[in-house]
């Protein structure tokens, strides 16, 4: 028994090590960018560059976007496959894991082939047809987080009984999503949208090859080009990053502690 | 499915007139245009020629040396990244759940595993570059401090060896969330039976956890695998064009930069589907083969 | 000396002694069962018998060798645990010949014994099946059959029928016991089920908070009870207020019928409070004049349970409860009659306080 302690305190404090490690030195990296003092200058020269501020703030639309689209789609899906189709279930979840299994880079390319300027849905040819294809894109890519985090919501909850209640009082289709459904697995939602967001605001692939001005591509040319930025930069979006998680775990707190009181 | 219960359950009764599956239309709608189609397109597009014809000569000029290469390398990041990253983070998860550790250590980890898992592509790389490249904070500080010169010894973070290392950084994450409730489903009983029967701690794991285990660790080691290959940005931060491995290939490709046959592009796509399709094919075989002893 | 020795044991958990003083020894061959409410240390103290709990003190002798420092796979013990554990990855016979593969046994041996094992549990048609394709009953079975593979010394059964339906833990306790007596294994059994306790042990050690309250065979915990808790956890009990009159010939007042006892009451004084305890089996409804006491009251309540009826009628110093047989001929008593109970002197328990 206490050999088996040592050995797992061994491999835990070597893992810790490595992902520490690089952190630490993203830190101290970003902090040289003044000659022989630690200093803030790396991020004050990243936040004060208006690219920055442009394509930050495109990528969060672009999430926000995607967010609400993907529960829009995904919600009422799941919903329905639970209510009325449940022997199709095998089925969907196999299409909501595809996105893991087939390269984002070759998805991206079938979309630059399948929607170019001369094809039957010429997508590409405009701005706002490629942001539209760009957002579809994030869609997939959060396909298999988003579906899951509902449904895994939806299991918890009888929509089957939910569904009769609401209807033998009146409600409409419309009214049970948003009133009745929704309310009810908005943690699940809310944990897969902000994994959502954390996946699409540094995403390069899709941004890059479909040519829009998103914050991965930035990231990208800001790397290629400066030398203590793209630390600064690697510590803000591993914030955001820390950002989303925590905000998951604050809403699946938040839900044990609703459930309890219930 | 040979499953003999699959074959016993009732299949639910058929309705005859039923406008069910109207409601997942939308949802098929967006698969087959923005998943399907487009994976098709690559997959027929790769078999023909600029006018429209099938053709091998696609596929056939795949058998390049430098694109031969280009998969040999991806292939070998993909599997070393996504083996250490399965045994690292295996023994990770073992540490926090029945290693005898604190309670309280597991929490954090897990949720410090959500945020690696998840912090992939362009940051990842500045955080390696800044951490293990030429002017890094280890590479001095073992420079410096240990005398030892890890540039010297051979390792280049532009390279195979700084390509997986870094992977690692969200391939044991990944593993540990995926690992760590399998190791819960291991009932105590399993081991305390085992013991009991005079099973060694060594002889429990190799005849009853591990087999237990078998179909997660296979099912991950897959997943880590699609994970590694299909990887674009992180390896195009890290090395720009300079490490050739078949997602940047492809990525150079695309944008008109390097080859100019666009048909060898969909041949290089194809080509990445396969593999991965493959890495899958075997873990969904090996399951069943592994499996025969669940529901 | 005994085949199993249990000496002084104790168990610490964070501050909290869970099991105090346990003594014990079991005879080879004999079938012991630990019963008591959940908490009260019995799965603990098998616990340490096994191995997978490191006693805080005390001593644990298997056939004069003390195991206190030997692992679970040293100790050559048999054991059937609570939730199934029979390993899902492995066949009915290979979860069998299991303890015999791991001790490097030749394939012939395992084969022939696993067999004979199967032949024992009437399951050899159930040799290629999977744990999950086995109802509770068998994988009972099957766990059982596969502790006694490797012929341990002593078998140990942490409840092992508690998730089965009633109907299956009757037939299966029957068919355990008999093959313990067949094997004349030395068999520990904990069980919070007093009816198991009762109908298939040898001798009964009722726990209550970490302590053996009383050991003894079936017989003398049901019907002999040492103290308030053996008396109250096993079996239904009725307890009546009573009065001591003359402690020296053992007569005292049960409401205004005085009831001689027939014995010294040591450490009583004339006129001190007394309770004493029925069981439903000793009294009777109406008056018997077979029977010296009787007492009449009003009729509480009556619960129909199929083949006998059980009646609580309250008498002044306490309620009464007696089953009378079912006879679908006669309508039950109601709620509300006015009623007479009967019972011998020589029924009564004296309960310590």
């Amino acid at each position: 028994m206490k050999a088996n302690r040592f050995w797992s305190w061994a491999f835990l404090i070597l893992g810790i090590a490595y992902f520490v490690l690089p952190l630490l030195g993203t830190v101290e990296f970003s902090l040289k960018m003044r000659r022989g003092e630690y200093s803030l200058d790396a991020y004050w020269a990243v936040l004060a560059d208006p690219r920055f501020q442009a394509t930050f703030g495109y990528s969060v639309m672009m999430a926000v976007a995607t967010i609400i689209a993907g529960v829009v789609l995904i919600v009422p899906t799941a919903y329905w496959i639970r209510l009325k189709l449940p022997h199709w279930r095998p089925f969907i979840e196999f299409v909501t894991l595809l996105p893991l299994v087939i390269p984002p880079i070759v998805i991206v390319f079938g979309y630059i082939r399948l929607y170019n300027t001369s094809s039957w849905l010429p997508l590409t040819g405009t701005a706002a047809g490629t942001n539209l294809l760009l957002m579809f894109g994030y869609m997939t890519l959060s396909l298999p987080y988003m579906y899951r985090a509902v449904d895994t919501g939806l299991r918890a909850i009888d929509v089957a009984t939910l569904t009769e209640a609401a209807e033998s009082l009146g409600a409409g289709w419309l009214t049970i999503m948003w009133r009745v459904i929704l309310p009810n697995v908005l943690v699940a939602v809310l944990s897969g949208a902000f994994l959502t967001f954390a996946i699409v605001i540094g995403e390069f692939v899709l941004a890059a090859l479909l040519n829009r001005p998103a914050f991965g591509p930035y990231l990208q040319l800001i790397g290629a080009n400066r030398a203590y930025e793209p630390a600064a930069l690697a510590v803000i979006a591993f914030a955001i990053t820390w950002a989303c998680m925590g905000l998951i775990q604050l809403v699946t707190r938040f839900q044990k502690h609703t459930m309890a009181r219930r | 499915m040979t499953d003999p219960s699959a074959l016993a359950s009732p299949a639910p009764p058929r309705r005859s007139l039923s406008f069910a599956w109207l409601g997942v239309v939308p949802f098929l709608a967006f698969a087959l245009l923005f998943l399907i189609l487009p994976t098709l397109q690559i997959i027929t597009g790769a078999f023909r020629n600029p006018a429209g014809e099938f053709t091998l000569e696609n596929i056939a000029n795949l058998f390049q040396p430098s694109i031969m290469s280009a998969y040999w390398i991806s292939i070998r990041i993909s599997f070393a990244s996504a083996f250490l990253g399965c045994l690292i983070g295996f023994l990770m998860a073992v540490a926090i759940t029945i290693g005898g550790l604190p309670v309280w250590l597991r929490s954090p980890l897990l949720t410090f595993s959500g945020v690696a898992s998840n912090f992939a592509g362009v940051p990842l790389a500045f955080a390696f570059l800044a951490t293990f490249g030429r002017l890094g904070l280890v590479t001095l500080i073992l420079r410096d401090w240990f005398g030892i010169n890890i540039y010297g010894m051979g390792f280049n973070i532009l390279s195979f060896s700084g390509l997986t290392l870094t992977y690692l950084f969200f391939q044991i994450p990944l593993m540990i969330l995926i690992v760590t409730p399998a190791l819960d489903g291991l009932k105590r009983e399993w081991g305390e039976a085992a013991a009991i029967l005079g099973a060694s701690r060594f002889q429990y794991w190799r005849m009853v956890a591990l087999p237990i285990l078998w179909p997660t660790l296979l099912g991950t080691f897959a997943l880590l695998f699609a994970n590694a290959f299909g990887a674009v940005a992180t390896a195009y931060a890290l090395t720009g064009s300079s490490l050739s491995i078949v997602p940047i290939l492809l990525f150079a490709q695309i944008r008109g930069d390097v080859l100019q046959d666009p048909h060898l592009g969909y041949a290089l796509a194809f080509g990445m589907i396969v593999i991965t399709g493959i890495a899958n094919f075997v873990y969904i075989w090996l399951r069943g083969r592994a499996e025969r002893w669940i529901k | 000396m005994s085949f199993l020795e249990i000496a002084s044991l104790q168990k610490d958990f964070g501050g909290i002694r869970v099991v105090k003083d346990f003594d014990l020894a079991v005879e080879k061959g004999e079938f012991v069962s630990f019963l008591g409410p959940s908490g009260c240390g019995k799965t603990t103290t098998l616990r340490m018998v096994a191995g997978f709990e490191q006693p805080s003190s005390g001593v644990i002798r298997i056939d004069g060798r003390d195991v206190v420092n030997l692992k679970p796979n040293q100790r050559n013990i048999g054991m059937v645990f609570q939730a199934y554990a029979l390993f899902p990855n492995m066949t009915v016979a290979q979860n069998v010949g299991f303890g015999l593969k791991v001790a490097g046994r030749p394939k012939a041996e395992i084969d022939a014994r696993v067999g004979e094992m199967l032949e024992i549990i009437k399951l050899p048609h159930l040799a290629e099946r999977y744990p999950f394709q086995l109802s509770g009953g068998q994988q009972q079975r099957v766990a059982l059959a596969r502790a006694l593979a490797v012929r341990p010394q002593v078998l140990l059964l942490d409840e092992p029928l508690s998730a089965l339906d009633a109907k299956i833990r009757v037939s299966l306790r029957e068919e355990i016991r008999a093959i313990q007596k067949t094997l004349g294994i030395t068999t520990i059994y904990v069980t919070h089920d007093q009816e198991e306790a009762l109908s298939m042990s040898d001798r009964i050690v009722v726990m209550n908070e970490g302590r053996a309250d009383q050991v003894g065979t079936p017989f003398e915990i049901y019907n002999r009870p040492t103290t308030r808790f053996v008396a109250s956890f096993v079996g239904t009990l009725s307890t009546l207020e009573a009065r001591v009159l003359d402690p020296a010939t053992g007569s005292v007042t049960i409401g205004d019928s005085t009831v001689s006892l027939g014995y010294r009451l040591a450490a009583r004084q004339a006129g001190d409070a007394i309770t004493l305890a029925l069981r439903p089996e000793a009294v009777t409804l109406g008056r018997n004049e077979a029977r010296d006491v009787h007492l009449s009251g009003t009729i509480k309540d009556v619960s129909f349970l199929g083949s006998v009826i059980r009646v609580r009628v309250a008498v002044g110093s306490g309620t009464v409860s007696l089953d009378t047989f079912n006879s679908p001929s006669a309508p039950p008593p109601q709620p509300g009659d006015q009623a007479t109970v009967s019972f011998a002197p020589g029924d009564l328990l004296v309960m310590e306080d």
